[in-house]
């Protein structure tokens, strides 16, 4: 199944709105609540990178009796260093996000600890395309 | 522990229930449903929180409780009370004038269910420090946030704390006093005054333990009646001593919102009211709030102070206990405390029986066991969603539109039973529509043809 939900830039009220639908999915889905847990916090990172980052997105989903596939695009302003956003730590967060408790560039290393397989493609000044994917049965 | 026998304390009264879906759109996890005209509960999912029996214009909603008549069959009756019910009372009557007014109903012993609060400060700061992971640690008090876990977040049942409530450690313990005094088993029958329905089921069907150590339940609105009313009557002034053991300060407020949270270390957070509660479940859940030691989560607003069987107002409860906490502290500076409580003989026993088993998940939000059936059943859902108004209306027993397709899906219910479906198959071509007139014509041009 598939599914896809619009993601506002700085728009900090609805961030986690997507994820908490898709959340619902999977629980109703019924897969197992180790693996909701991991997949909630991975997609939420995502789309709090999208809404703290970037100017507007779409987190697209597919779902099969294999995995669960989550694809993030953004237009927004790209990340210049992949390698160096990945790292522990390193955040480009500007002030007024780090008073709304994000920026302690944790989010993407979070996502890599919490799913399968991680996939970050970017263009400076274009904008950024996360792909996450979570195997069901492992 | 079979997971297939949930005790409930709430009853559907049939001959008073008018059918009129304000409980099920006041319940938090969609258990109830109106069929003939009367509400009727899915056990599976009822969690006991009594938002419906709030609501409930005729009163057609009761909590259940043994016979009081059922103490007399053991030769200690003890009433196991909760502090808030001295709260109940106006403030002019002392603590020690309701007991005794409770021991004249019939016990024989008053014992206050928060006593084991002190020993579970420490067990809890002692289990954040032996268990690294995971975060926040949610605690087991509230039975209703417990099975909300169990039903509507599965993947966090494994931040509830396996520790017992005090309720349980103070049955335990007095009952183990008791023995100690001489007294057999077969002859201490522990009743507990309850505040609330979630309490009740607790007892009936623990979470987390094989079996309760209380006997039986009264409902605090029933005592607090029995006893204001000999207030009253001024009938008897004997005024029976109850046995002195004092709450310790942590203790009298332990109920209280806060009354966990302030005492264990490290970053704590204490939430009040059930929607408050769902609300903070899902940000756990999306694992942005892991850097928290330590939830405190009730379902009533003020916590117990706001249980469903408190007579009176939730703040006024609120303000008697932390007043009473005020005196104890004035009290215990000026050395008037005999701090001489039989709880702290037995230590070692109760931290050996303070334990809960697993806590385990049963959520009531998957379509299938089987994941492929489930999914065949979501796009089902989805495509029901397309047809049916939107308008969340009741109309047809089920609580929304969503909760109707999934009802639909489930084979516990039919398209028709929409009346707005209805209306537009009723209604011949060409001819004005009724609905339409009221809700405008966009919102029925997707119904069915
Ligand atoms: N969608 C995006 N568009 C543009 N830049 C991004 C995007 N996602 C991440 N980045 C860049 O990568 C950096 C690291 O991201 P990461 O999520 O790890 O940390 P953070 O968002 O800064 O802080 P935290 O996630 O801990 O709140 C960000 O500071 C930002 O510079
Ligand atoms: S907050 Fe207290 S009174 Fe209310 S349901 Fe929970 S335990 Fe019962
Ligand atoms: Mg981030």
């Amino acid at each position: 199944m598939e599914f896809s939900y619009i993601i506002e830039g700085g728009d900090f009220s609805k961030a986690g709105s997507a994820s908490s639908e898709v959340k619902k999915i999977l629980k109703q889905l019924n897969l197992a609540p180790e693996k909701i847990k991991k997949i909630a916090v991975a997609m939420y990172e995502a789309e709090v990178n999208i809404v703290a980052h970037a100017y507007k997105g779409v987190m697209e989903g597919k779902i099969d009796a294999e995995k669960v596939f989550l694809r993030f695009r953004d237009e927004g302003p790209g990340i210049e260093d992949v390698d160096k956003a990945m790292q522990e730590g390193f955040s480009t967060a500007s002030e007024e996000v780090r008073q709304m408790g994000f920026g302690a560039g944790m989010g993407l290393p979070n996502i890599r600890k919490n799913s399968d397989s991680l996939k970050v493609s970017s263009e400076v000044g274009k904008g950024t395309t996360v792909e996450i994917t979570s195997y069901i049965n492992n | 522990m079979s997971g297939r026998n949930f005790h409930h304390a709430l009853k559907i009264l049939e001959e008073v229930c008018i059918g009129c879906t304000h409980c099920m759109k006041a319940c938090p996890t969609e258990a109830l449903r109106i069929r003939q005209g009367k509400a009727q509960l899915m056990e599976d999912r009822c969690i006991d929180c009594g938002r419906c029996m709030e609501v409930c214009p005729v009163s057609a909603i009761s909590i259940e409780q043994d016979d009081f008549e059922d103490i007399f069959k053991y030769a200690v009756r003890v009433a196991l009370v909760p502090s808030v019910l001295i709260g109940q009372f106006p403030r002019h009557y002392a603590a020690r004038k309701i007991y005794s007014g409770i021991l004249e109903q019939g016990f024989t012993h008053v014992y206050e269910a928060e006593h084991g609060a002190s020993l579970l400060i420490r067990q809890i700061n002692q289990y954040l420090e032996q268990h690294a992971d995971p975060r926040p640690v949610i605690s087991s008090f509230c039975p209703a946030i417990v099975r909300l876990i169990q039903v509507r977040f599965p993947s966090l049942v494994e931040n509830i704390i396996l520790l017992k409530a005090p309720l349980d450690i103070a049955a335990i313990s007095f009952k183990k006093e008791l023995m100690e005094r001489g007294y057999d088993e077969k002859e201490i029958g522990i009743f507990y005054v309850t505040p609330c329905a979630a309490k009740i089921a607790a007892i009936k069907s623990p979470v987390g333990e094989l079996s309760s150590p209380i006997t039986g339940v009264i409902k605090q609105d029933d005592i607090f009646n029995k006893v204001y009313t000999s207030f009253k009557k001024e009938e008897k002034s004997t005024c029976i001593v109850p046995e002195k053991e004092q709450l310790r300060a942590e203790e009298m407020g332990w109920s209280l919102t806060g009354g966990e949270s302030r005492h264990i270390n490290g970053r704590c957070l204490a939430i009040d009211g059930i929607s408050n509660a769902i609300e903070f479940l899902e940000q756990i859940e999306n694992g942005s709030v892991s850097n928290f030691e330590f939830i405190e989560l009730r379902a009533c607003d003020e916590s117990c102070a706001g249980g469903i069987l408190t007579t009176a107002n939730r703040f006024l409860v609120s303000e008697r206990l932390q007043e009473r906490v005020l005196k104890y502290n004035a009290d215990f500076k000026e050395g008037k405390i005999i701090d001489n409580k039989s709880i702290d003989r037995h230590t070692e026993y109760l931290v050996d029986h303070i334990a809960l088993e697993n806590i385990e998940p049963r959520s009531m939000m998957k379509l299938d066991d089987d994941m492929e059936a489930a999914m065949k059943k979501m796009d089902s859902i989805q495509k029901l969603l397309g047809y049916l108004p939107g308008i969340d209306c009741g109309a047809c027993g089920a609580p929304s539109c969503k909760t109707l397709a999934e009802d639909i899906v489930q084979k516990r219910a039919k398209t028709s039973d929409c009346i707005f479906v209805q209306n537009a198959l009723a209604v011949a071509p060409g001819k004005p529509d009724k609905a339409e007139k009221i809700w405008g014509i966009n919102r029925f041009d997707k119904l069915v043809p």
